[in-house]
């Protein structure tokens, strides 16, 4: 059985898992396009969290071979998440850039507003 | 000719990017076709002697920048990957003539040179998925298709495909997050990214002990579930293949589904399937149960539209429960019918929308009621796009017969005599919305709308020949495909444990 002990312990998967819910939540929830984006985003964000965390060690440094230094933090999710966050930029630009076209082609950006038009016509 | 041939795995990534950066460069859509038509007619070449060297002598490794893996990242080439390489690159090469008369139609003229950009940085992000042996790599081309893919549908003129390439960014995007997370699950657990190496620290000791590799087989198989389109997580495809430029339907329909089903295939059995004892988990059935609906839901849906490119976009969701059904049965006939239906609904339904694709350039219309009698002002194309359509259905004699078949066969050998009839009830609806189709474009008097149609000209017509053609060749010959496929999917379940 998980005990409070537990969870406190992990708690920053906790964090993790709300971040991720939040972002999902408001993904599917918020009829606004840009709202939508900003759901995605901190979706994404989580993720980070995720691969981050449990590469950081308290005291750890970069792994440089130091008779100085025994305890090394895993560069490589930090390097991986450069890239996520990289592609996480492209995404929200590109989704950015289609909502102003979308605004442009139907003068709204609620999802629910741009349904009823297309019903029309 | 040491230069060239120990790094094929590399070009077949390097050359469609270094494509894609040269025409955003020239800027002139001639020389953007150029150079598009250039990349895509070497690409098979590259694939198909990869695929040639695999067959004959096992995987090819590929240490990108020296380092071995799993350290660095490996480019691996086996025979699923390597079928699937020509797969996708003999279907950007067909097509390809198509697109320069078809896009100057349909897409405007300062955006050409961007189209065939997007283009080749998609066909990178593809080929990338395939050949790469390291699940983050993956996960960063998927994205690079993914992005370049979103650009092409929101070019369709009509402004719902700005709609329909948002909700596909949104949806792409939460797949694709998903995949990460389970990545990131399964790197927390083994340390490693390299596939075959996670599957070598993946041992059987794992099996039903670790509620996070499960986790991890869930979040992967939600995510790539949604790339791939399998029922009910299709919302996208219809809308997205609906209103994106004619050509560009041709293209995804026959690429970018196919290579998230090959993603989901590499997990299943060359991953997950080393730690859990695949048969004994809940995921088969899932996808098995899933399949069926697709198969159902999706064609009695695609029963009742009007516009063609829509109802073939429901039968492509339809068709993809085909080939999830053959990895669900997860024997050596089912999952060769899977393999195999890969490349020949691929074949089929690029001929079906480069037939629509024609007809829109002629007709401006793809809607069922303004098609009345195009047969007999199309005959050519009309007569491709019923090859098409008896390959849909399943007809002896075309190579949508010899999937089913692999399909019924891997039921039988489970005993499972109702999904048998659940295959063949599915063909009886594809052939009432193809029957449909076939109905007015055939029997019904011409209308005065398309009085001037005709043929389109032969640089779209021979693409579109060529692949009806195929569409009945691999329905006689099978060594290319079928045979192909069950090496595959005996490599894959020998990798069971």
């Amino acid at each position: 059985m998980p005990t409070l002990a537990d969870f406190i312990e992990h708690y920053h998967y906790a964090i993790t898992i709300f971040l991720m819910m939040t972002g999902l939540y408001i993904v599917v929830a918020r009829g606004n396009m840009v709202k939508k984006l900003v759901g995605l985003s901190i979706f994404q964000t989580s993720v980070y969290l995720l691969y981050v965390e449990p590469a950081k060690i308290i005291g750890g440094t970069a792994p440089i071979i130091d008779p100085a230094f025994t305890v090394y933090s895993n560069p490589l999710p930090h390097v991986l998440m450069l890239t996520a966050i990289v592609v996480g930029v492209a995404t929200i630009a590109l989704g950015l850039a289609l909502v102003v076209r979308i605004n442009e082609a139907y003068g709204t950006i609620e999802e629910d507003e741009i349904f009823d038009m297309d019903r029309d016509t | 000719m040491n230069a060239v041939w120990p790094h094929l795995p590399a070009w077949q990534v390097v050359i469609p990017l270094l494509g894609a950066a040269l025409v955003a460069f020239l800027r002139h859509s001639g020389a953007a076709f150029a150079v598009a038509l250039a990349v895509s007619w070497l690409m098979p070449l590259i694939a198909g002697a990869m695929l040639w060297q695999v067959l004959a002598t096992g995987p090819i490794s590929y240490h990108l920048g020296s380092w071995p893996p799993p350290w660095g990242i490996e480019y691996r080439v086996d025979v699923l990957s390597g079928f699937v390489l020509v797969l996708v690159s003999a279907v950007g090469a067909v097509v390809m003539p198509f697109a320069r008369r078809s896009v100057a139609f349909e897409v405007e003229d300062g955006q050409q040179a961007w189209f065939y950009c997007m283009y080749l940085l998609c066909l990178t992000g593809l080929l990338g998925i395939v050949i790469t042996g390291d699940a983050f790599n993956a996960f960063v081309f998927l994205e690079v298709s993914s992005l370049s893919t979103y650009v092409l549908v929101a070019l369709g003129r009509d402004r719902r495909a700005l709609l329909a390439a948002f909700q596909y960014l949104i949806l792409g995007t939460i797949g694709a997050t998903f995949y990460i997370i389970g990545v990131g699950l399964l790197y927390l657990l083994t340390g490693s990214l390299n596939m075959v190496d996670i599957a070598a620290r993946l041992g059987p000791e794992w099996a039903d002990h670790s509620r996070a590799i499960v986790a991890a087989l869930a979040f992967i198989t939600v995510g790539v579930s949604l790339k791939l389109a399998l029922f009910p997580l299709h919302a996208w495809l219809p809308n997205a293949y609906a209103y994106a430029p004619s050509w560009v339907t041709v293209f995804l329909s026959a690429t970018a589904t196919k290579v998230a089903i090959y993603l989901l295939v590499r997990y299943y059995f060359s991953i997950f399937g080393v730690a859990i004892e695949f048969r004994d988990l809940p995921e088969t059935e899932i996808i098995l149960v899933l399949s069926v609906a697709a198969m159902f839901v999706a064609s009695l849906i695609a029963v009742f539209q009007t516009d063609l490119k829509r109802m073939l976009a429901y039968s492509s969701v339809a068709q993809i429960g085909y080939i999830t059904l053959g990895i669900g049965l997860a024997n050596q006939a089912g999952l060769t019918g899977g393999l195999v239906h890969i490349v020949n609904h691929a074949l089929m339904k690029a001929a079906l929308f480069l037939a629509v694709g024609a007809i829109f350039f002629r007709v401006r219309s793809v809607r069922l009621p303004d098609l009345a009698g195009i047969g007999r002002r199309m005959p050519v194309t009309m007569t491709a796009f019923t090859i098409g359509c008896l390959g849909l259905v399943g007809t002896p004699g075309t190579s949508g017969f010899i999937s089913k078949w692999y399909l019924a066969l891997g039921a039988f050998d489970k005993g499972w005599w109702v999904l048998v009839f659940l295959i063949v009830g599915s063909s009886l609806i594809a052939l009432v919305y193809v029957g449909r189709v076939l109905e007015v474009v055939w029997l019904r008097e011409p209308s005065a709308a398309i009085a001037d149609a005709s043929d389109p000209p032969l640089s779209m017509l021979l693409p579109l020949v060529v692949l009806a053609a195929a569409t009945i060749y691999f329905g006689f010959d099978t060594g290319w495909t079928a045979g192909i496929a069950d090496i595959a999917a005996r490599d894959l379940l020998g990798g069971l444990r």
